[in-house]
């Protein structure tokens, strides 16, 4: 065997290695640049958002305790009134609500979707909760604003905007995407367990809530947090029916706002720089934090919650 | 050796033993002209088959001969995915009847699966799951039972330290053990297998055999399996299935030494299948 001729083609540059160092290369530019992004969205939302506390000297004990918001009067203590905790108050309260009121209805959904019918759960329902996916929030701010806040008014009284009417509006919002992350996660339980189970002569209603619950919590406590983080994060259709004045709740219809409620409103009414703009950068940071939070605590459940 | 398909499915070829009537082994259970269609597919025609109390059974056959299917069918497990006909009775009973509560019925007639399926609980609550959802909540009885069940499947010297260990720590031998006892702590009659040792190493399987012949005593075990070895050494009885028929039925010694139908000669000295 000619052992030259062999060593010459072995190493010799061939037009696949040249493609695969090509696709190689793309491929991580796209994922460098994400990072980039992200990374980037975070330094400059902590640095803006830490300026209220560094270069405006807001007390940052008072900015999450405070009750008052008007970021351009100085209070009593000669600090600028910037107390965030009515949008924290209602921010939170519209989330745990709204999370409250669609799980019950996602896992009944999905459990007809999965378990009992799983011919019409494809056809029909699956279909459904995918448009109701796509529908824009304005769409969904619009009808509450229309529909949801004239009923609250007729029903419980007050201006019909508050914590209900941004609940109400939340709980249509984020109910499509946890039924389906609900239904996945229904899906991925082994067909083996339900045959374990009804082979022991367990009935479909026992199988489902011993074992196939059981087994798909992770899933489903997932699919609340995405949820969650959903509600936390929406603005615009919260904003048309919340009321927006930055006040504690007193009740569930009394007007009030949300951290998304506020940025969006006031962000055009501000220069940049200022201690008002730099404020709701605060808010922002707030925002951003508790969406990595959230993110956290959707990777610990699927960790923990994995098969061990 | 190339065998002729038309072979297999003339019906003039098939034997059928009429098991004797044994005063220690009555007939518990048999079939009679059960069919099974998977939408228009006839998965399984005219299955005629006896089963002895308190003896075992083995189902053997190429895979695809309907043998798992017809398995499945005794305790209506295929109830939701298939079309079944035909009469099983089930100590004279038929079973097969749209008003037979099903889930009673799966209580005198478990099943243990392929594959190890314990639940991701406890192996003290894979055992306990089916009686506390029968109403069994005291403590004494459910330890009584759990033990006596994991004894009779020959595993209890090996977890007994262990018994809120999660069950998906066990090896593949353990769990399928695990399995059988989950299945015979609610005390059926009868115990369906499907293949039970196809997942296991050759040790596992040899203990798994000798559980079963212990079992034989208390319960009426019918089983699937690929194994001819297995089928010789554990089983009384033997079917030979081919292309959704029962092509033939005889005592476990003439199905192996002395087989009437060539096809189930070379199948049962693997020349094909």
């Amino acid at each position: 065997m000619d052992n030259e001729k062999l060593k010459r083609e072995l190493f010799r540059p061939s037009k696949a290695a040249k493609q695969e160092r090509r696709g190689k290369f793309i491929s991580f530019s796209a994922l460098a640049l994400i990072v980039v992004a992200v990374s980037a969205i975070i330094l400059f939302v902590t640095m803006k958002g830490l300026a209220a506390f560094t270069q405006n000297h807001v007390n940052v004990i008072d900015f999450f305790t405070g009750r008052d918001w008007n970021p351009s009067v100085k209070g009593a203590n000669g600090q600028p009134e910037a107390g965030a905790l009515p949008m924290i108050t209602g921010s939170f309260l519209v989330t745990i609500f709204s999370a409250l009121l669609a799980t019950p209805f996602a896992i009944g959904t999905a459990i007809f979707m999965i378990e009992i019918s799983p011919k019409r759960g494809a056809k029909i329902l699956q279909p459904v909760t995918e448009l109701l996916v796509g529908i824009p929030s304005v769409v969904y701010g619009f009808i509450g604003l229309m529909v949801v806040v004239p009923t609250v008014r007729t029903l419980f009284g007050g201006s019909g905007f508050g914590i209900l009417s941004g609940t109400l509006v939340l709980f249509v919002m984020i109910l499509p995407t946890v039924t389906s992350m609900t239904a996945d996660a229904l899906r991925s339980v082994p067909r083996y367990y339900r045959e374990a189970s009804l082979a022991l002569g367990a009935t479909q209603w026992q199988t489902i809530w011993r074992v196939i619950l059981r087994a798909a919590t992770p899933g489903i406590l997932t699919a609340i947090v995405f949820g969650m983080a959903r509600s936390f994060g929406e603005a615009l259709a919260v904003q048309m029916v919340i009321g927006n004045a930055a006040l504690m709740p007193t009740s569930l219809v009394s007007p009030s706002s949300t951290l998304t409620s506020v940025l969006t409103t006031g962000m055009g009414n501000t220069v940049m720089g200022s201690l008002q703009n730099n404020v709701l950068w605060s808010l922002a940071l707030v925002l951003l934090l508790m969406s990595l939070l959230f993110n956290l605590i959707i990777r610990l459940i699927g960790k923990k919650g994995a098969m061990k | 050796m190339l065998v002729n398909p038309s072979h297999a499915v003339d019906p003039s070829k098939e034997r059928h033993i009429e098991l004797l009537s044994d005063p220690a082994h009555p007939v518990i259970l048999e079939t009679h002209d059960l069919k099974v269609f998977y939408g228009q597919k006839e998965a399984l025609k005219d299955a005629d088959l006896q089963f002895n109390e308190h003896e075992i059974t083995a189902l053997i056959g190429p895979s695809g001969s309907g043998k798992s299917t017809f398995l499945r069918s005794l305790n209506r497990m295929n109830d939701r995915v298939a079309k079944v006909t035909g009469e099983i009775n089930y100590r004279g009973i038929d079973i097969n009847q749209p008003d037979v509560d099903i889930y009673a019925m799966r209580r005198q007639i478990g099943m243990v699966f392929q594959r190890p399926n314990p639940f991701a609980k406890s192996i003290y609550e894979n055992i306990a799951f089916a009686l506390r959802q029968r109403g069994v909540t005291n403590r004494h009885e459910l330890d009584d039972i759990v033990e006596s069940s994991l004894k009779g499947a020959a595993l209890w010297d090996q977890v007994k330290d262990d018994l809120n260990k999660s069950a998906l720590s066990l090896s593949g031998g353990q769990a399928q053990r695990l399995c059988i006892a989950r299945a015979i702590a609610v005390k059926p009659d009868i115990l369906l297998l499907d293949e039970p040792a196809s997942a296991l190493d050759p040790v596992s399987t040899s203990q798994l055999e000798n559980t079963l012949l212990e079992l034989k005593r208390d319960y009426t075990i019918i089983i699937v399996t690929h194994n001819m070895q297995q089928a010789s050494r554990i089983s009384e009885y033997t079917a030979f299935f081919n292309m959704g028929r029962v092509l033939e039925y005889d005592t476990t010694t003439n199905i192996f030494t002395n087989p009437q139908i060539q096809i189930t000669s070379d199948y049962v000295s693997g020349n094909f299948g």
